[in-house]
């Protein structure tokens, strides 16, 4: 197994605040790894550190063997990090076509004035692009909406479009911020094995953060629990589910004990 | 379809020559300079359209790259007799002085000039968001007008620059705009174009989808730049005379109001608009001049047409803030299905 995703000891402050404290993931290739924790854990903060949103205070992070600490979030994505986020950022007014073409962006070789006259270099990247978006929304069930506004879809398939978004920049690794927030048990369980399929499809590894328990522990090979942004336990799902102090900080310490 | 569609463009692109060619020969000059004006503030309006409405950033700052462009052009076709003529406080500078070439480089350099202008300001200020790139830009602009008026010897101060060569007629106007249509066209279809649109839409998610924040906004503020500063050259040389005073916030105004009016974020909507608030502010000229209904007289009140613009444009703002458009575009299809349902007997006859 290789290791993809490694966080060195990563810090963020707020101020006086610190919102995540001495994070050390890591992350082997093809994992399905989550992030757990109560609200206000931390685990969006170290998604966004990760992602590059912020910059850690304290620490570095290595991905496939490269440094990326600080590094702009565009650029991160071109390394082959690919993320959803926690309330749905589509491009609202644009075609659910163009969500995905969009994504394609980053891969584009051609130049600025290439792209404008539509020379052939650009058209047939474009051409290979939309190839690989039509292939996506068919995979992911979305074709027949392709020409609709992304706005007008309903929630889960909005959901849906995002993670399809984020596979068109070719990831190696997603992270998924709460995909299964506010889908009701049928769709829970349908959003778990289709996690899993294109984490075979795509070879993908997968890191995800997530409240409800039954897709965490049906999928994930390994997980981290966070709580006030310090790292309380590490390991597989049963080992997790037995922690003591996992149960304390999801339920409280009774009186007694 | 796609053929009925290409026939339909060739016509309606045949009528537009036709009423040029007829516009060129039997209106009279006054009237000629509204469809100039009109064709120039297509292009105004798209370059705007581009950086505000396809990219998302509220600039201020059009005025700015108009005057750049427009003193390019000026200097570089007058003939060196006619500016030593003008420059009769402070000669001009040397290199400056016998620089002549024809109207079409000359217009390239203007649009060159002003999308270096709008590279080194851009660095800086692009990095501001919303309201505080709107500030910047629009001091940028003063800026520009400030320096204009003080370097004597470059653009001859607030005498400014006349006789300029009245090298723009309805060919060189339509043709800037027709050329300025089919590149917005491309440019908006192209991934950058759509590059541009996701910016506008989440700034969060374009980066996250490795789309570089700084260097596409800065190539959409420097191309929307490079067209406003060919569009000022047109506009000077069809003026005939120009100076700082020109290039008020008053001119950004006006280009906001054809965009807004016409929906940020559309092609279709910025050249029917253009259209309409450059005819427009001639055809209520009447409001600024004494109105007599007959039983009452109403005096004269100097910039009353611009006020009915200021309402027109908050009504736009309150009540349809998309504008005419929206983000929508033409296309033959579209307008034929429009007319079908509007006039839907037409179909039975087809049958």
């Amino acid at each position: 197994m290789t290791l993809l995703l490694k966080t060195d000891g990563i810090t963020m402050k707020f101020g006086g605040l610190t919102a995540v404290k001495d994070l050390n993931l890591e992350i082997n290739q093809g994992e399905i790894v989550a992030l757990i924790g109560p609200n206000g854990a931390g685990k969006t903060t170290a998604f966004n550190m990760i992602t590059g949103v912020y910059k850690p205070t304290e620490g570095k992070i290595h991905f496939s063997k490269k440094d990326i600490t600080g590094l702009k979030p565009h650029l991160i994505t071109k390394h082959g990090m690919a993320r959803t986020f926690q309330n749905i950022r589509l491009f609202k007014e644009l075609s659910v076509m163009d969500n995905v073409l969009i994504a394609n962006h980053l891969h584009l070789k051609a130049s600025y004035l290439e792209s404008i006259l539509h020379l052939p270099r650009y058209r047939q990247q474009k051409n290979a692009s939309v190839k690989k978006s039509e292939f996506l929304l068919e995979r992911l069930g979305l074709s027949q909406f392709k020409d609709e506004k992304a706005s007008s879809l309903p929630y889960g398939l909005q959901r849906r479009l995002e993670i399809a978004r984020a596979l068109a920049t070719d990831p190696k690794l997603l992270l998924l911020d709460e995909p299964a927030a506010g889908m009701n048990p049928k769709e829970t369980d349908d959003l778990t094995h289709f996690i899993k399929e294109i984490r075979d499809e795509f070879q993908l590894t997968i890191l995800l953060i997530e409240h409800h328990m039954s897709v965490v522990m049906g999928i994930s090979d390994r997980i981290y629990v966070l709580d006030h942004g310090i790292t309380i336990a590490v390991g597989n799902p049963q080992s997790i589910q037995n922690d003591q102090k996992v149960i304390e900080a999801y339920l409280g310490v009774s009186e007694d004990a | 379809m796609k053929r009925r569609n290409l026939a339909l463009s060739i016509i309606a692109i045949a009528l537009l020559l036709l009423f040029l060619i007829f516009a060129d020969s039997s209106l009279d000059s006054y009237q000629k300079r509204i469809l100039n004006l009109c064709a120039i503030y297509v292009i105004l309006g798209l370059s705007m359209n581009l950086i505000n409405g396809f990219t998302g950033l509220f600039s201020l700052g059009h005025a700015g790259f108009m005057a750049v462009g427009a003193y390019t052009t000026a200097l570089l076709t007058m003939s060196p007799a006619i500016k030593e003529q003008t420059f009769y406080l402070e000669p001009i500078v040397a290199p400056l002085a016998n620089l002549n070439m024809p109207f079409l480089p000359a217009l390239l350099m203007a649009g060159i000039l002003s999308a270096f202008v709008a590279f080194i300001i851009g660095a800086p200020v692009l990095r501001l968001k919303g309201d505080y790139l709107a500030i910047a830009t629009l001091g940028f602009s003063e800026i520009i007008r400030i320096i204009f008026t003080n370097t004597q010897s470059i653009t001859n101060g607030s005498l400014g620059l006349k006789s300029i060569p009245p090298h723009t007629n309805l060919w060189w106007s339509f043709g800037g705009a027709a050329l300025t249509v089919i590149f917005m066209v491309f440019l908006i279809k192209s991934s950058y174009g759509k590059a541009f649109k996701a910016i506008r839409e989440d700034e969060i998610a374009a980066e996250s989808m490795g789309i570089g924040l700084f260097k596409h906004k800065m190539l959409s503020f420097v191309t929307g730049a490079f067209i406003a500063g060919v569009g000022g050259g047109l506009l000077g040389s069809l003026l005939g005379a120009i100076n700082p005073n020109m290039f008020r916030f008053v001119l950004t105004f006006n280009v906001l109001l054809v965009i807004v009016l016409g929906g940020m974020g559309s092609i279709t909507g910025t050249v029917i608009s253009a259209f309409v608030v450059t005819s427009g502010l001639e055809y209520l000229r009447f409001l600024d001049e004494t109105i007599d209904l007959g039983f009452i007289e109403i005096p004269g009140v100097a910039g009353l047409r611009m006020v009915v613009f200021a309402l027109l444009l908050m009504m736009v703002v309150v009540f349809f803030r998309n504008g005419l458009m929206g983000t929508n575009e033409f296309s033959w299809d579209k307008l034929i299905s429009f007319l079908k349902r509007k006039f839907p007997f037409k179909k039975e006859v087809g049958h």
